[in-house]
């Protein structure tokens, strides 16, 4: 029972632990990120071009099959009240408000927060990021910096990109293949989304941003610097940021549907 | 309380120093003399690399002094130990270049980070530092396009950019084919002997470095066992540096990791 009890304990503690470590890391961020923006630009627009550019793939495959599969279970569940016209603003409220920031975000921990996670620590490991401190470089402000910023920009951008794309799906599916009425799927999404409703995506999608990059980020930079550390780094990437949005993506959706 | 030490570029005190409750150190002192090669040398496990981050500020040592051109190492500030660490260059034991810059900007690194120069100097400096270490030919090549050795050259040249005034090479020779050894020894000497940079050398590599040294600090037991120049220490009477400098298996300082009976093990009497 004591063990049990001291586990419980020591869990505990570093989970505080880690959380103070992951605030002052932001804290740090945020201190030299208008220096960053200022000084180093092109870095951050590489960066925007691995995080973004990069992940677009991934970003139409799935955002197409997503709005697909909305459109046929969405038919077949607005057809049984006779509501199928409704069909173009049940996926485009479900895609801007939920789906789309969510899903982006999960897939951006899968492909770019990774990437970012196993390249830093892969940099741990070969003594680079020593290098740089021994050649008085701060590797914050000149590697974890630019990808983070690269990250924050990217996602509100994919986010969007998922969401028309997602749209096209349902619109594929809905009108070519079971005979809504095209009209009748434009016009009813556009009298019943509203600009509220986009704006609610696009503010979850800026904060999932920040903290998929900055979990990915944190990861790499704070990995064990062995084979099994860089794995375990990226691993806890996908798990954390997955976890992390969906809570916030809860807390956010009652915050800002009051 | 901070203590100045002007006489030696890099002076060491009384360092105690451990980790995981393991000490590494116990009363350290060496003195490194500026504009010499001073090699420091011990068995594996002794400590070699762990000094050198105590002396770049990497580490902050447990008790005593490190000193750096008359400036304590553990009370500076980290713009302070930025500050400091502009006048030095590091060769680390795998070159540590920047895998996503190629050759060229690897050398212009340091350069494009802490000064304003104009382009066509930075291309001037870094030619001329890729040519010092014969590999001007290499300039547009990615780090995993070069051997072992390249690679560590290149990482000279890079650690030469801003003309410092200690260069620290952390096992420069380890895992090298004779040629590259020859060429990074040669290198490391020419470099000395005509910028009269400051080199510390940490190595096992005795015969080869003790061929270029100055002087030598033999390290065992978290403290220095001999010191003086190669040829004093191949003369020394103590078994451990006897045992070092003629590599013998046998001796005050174990091949074997301590552990349970040989014998009893092998017969499964040890619980594991």
């Amino acid at each position: 029972m004591k063990d049990w009890l001291c586990e419980i304990r020591d869990a505990m503690k570093a989970f505080v632990r880690t959380v103070g470590e992951l605030t002052l890391f932001f804290i740090n961020i945020v201190m030299y990120t208008p220096r960053t923006l200022v000084r180093r630009p092109g870095l951050v627009v590489k960066q925007v071009f691995n995080s973004g550019t990069m992940s677009m793939t991934i970003i139409l495959t799935c955002g197409l099959f997503v709005g697909m599969v909305l459109g046929l279970q969405g038919f077949d569940t607005l057809q049984r009240f006779g509501a199928e016209e409704a069909l173009g603003t049940f996926a485009t409220l479900s895609l801007v408000k939920e789906l789309g920031p969510v899903l982006t975000a999960l897939l951006f921990a899968g492909r770019a927060g990774t990437a970012l996670a196993s390249e830093i620590g892969l940099m741990r490991a070969t003594d680079q990021l020593a290098a740089m401190e021994m050649m008085a470089v701060d590797p914050v402000r000149r590697i974890v910096i630019p990808r983070f910023l690269g990250g924050v920009v990217a996602m509100p951008f994919l986010a969007a990109i998922f969401n028309m794309v997602a749209i096209f799906g349902a619109f594929i599916v809905g009108v070519t293949f079971m005979g809504v009425d095209e009209g009748a799927f434009w016009s009813q999404m556009h009298a019943n989304v509203a600009v509220a409703d986009v704006a609610q995506g696009v503010i979850k999608s800026v904060v999932f941003g920040v903290v998929a990059s900055l979990l990915a980020v944190y990861q790499g930079y704070t990995s064990v610097p062995t084979a099994e550390g860089v794995g375990r780094a990226t691993t806890r990437t996908v798990v954390t940021t997955a976890i992390t949005v969906l809570i916030l993506d809860y807390m956010l959706t009652a915050a800002l549907i009051g | 309380m901070k203590k100045d030490c002007p006489k030696s570029i890099v002076e060491i005190r009384d360092v105690v120093f451990s980790r995981d409750a393991k000490p590494i150190f116990d009363g350290l002192n060496i003195n490194i003399p500026r504009g010499k090669i001073t090699a420091v040398m011990g068995p594996s496990g002794t400590g070699k690399t762990t000094l050198l981050r105590l002396i770049t500020g990497q580490l902050t040592p447990d008790k005593g002094h490190i000193c750096v051109d008359g400036k304590d190492v553990s009370t500076m500030s980290r713009e302070q130990l930025f500050a400091m660490r502009r006048r030095m260059g590091m060769l680390f034991q795998n070159g540590a270049l920047l895998t996503d810059l190629d050759v060229f900007e690897n050398v212009a690194f340091p350069l494009r980070e802490h000064t304003d120069l104009p382009e066509k100097l930075i291309r001037h400096i870094v030619l001329t530092k890729l040519h010092a270490v014969g590999l001007r030919g290499t300039w547009r090549m990615m780090p995993s396009e070069l051997s072992g050795g390249m690679a560590r050259r290149v990482a000279l040249a890079r650690s030469m950019a801003m003309d410092p005034d200690i260069i620290i090479y952390d096992e420069p020779l380890a895992g090298l084919d004779p040629i590259s050894m020859g060429v990074i020894l040669r290198l490391i000497k020419r470099l000395n002997d005509a910028l009269g940079i400051t080199s510390i050398v940490v190595s096992h590599d005795v015969q080869e470095i003790g061929s270029i040294a100055d002087c030598s600090y033999l390290m065992a037991d978290g403290k220095v066992v001999a010191s003086g120049a190669p040829e004093e220490l191949s003369k020394d009477g103590n078994p451990i540096v006897q045992q070092f400098m003629a590599g013998m298996a046998e001796g005050p300082v174990p091949f074997h990791y301590p552990g349970p009976d040989y014998e009893e093990q092998l017969l499964g009497r040890v619980v594991e």
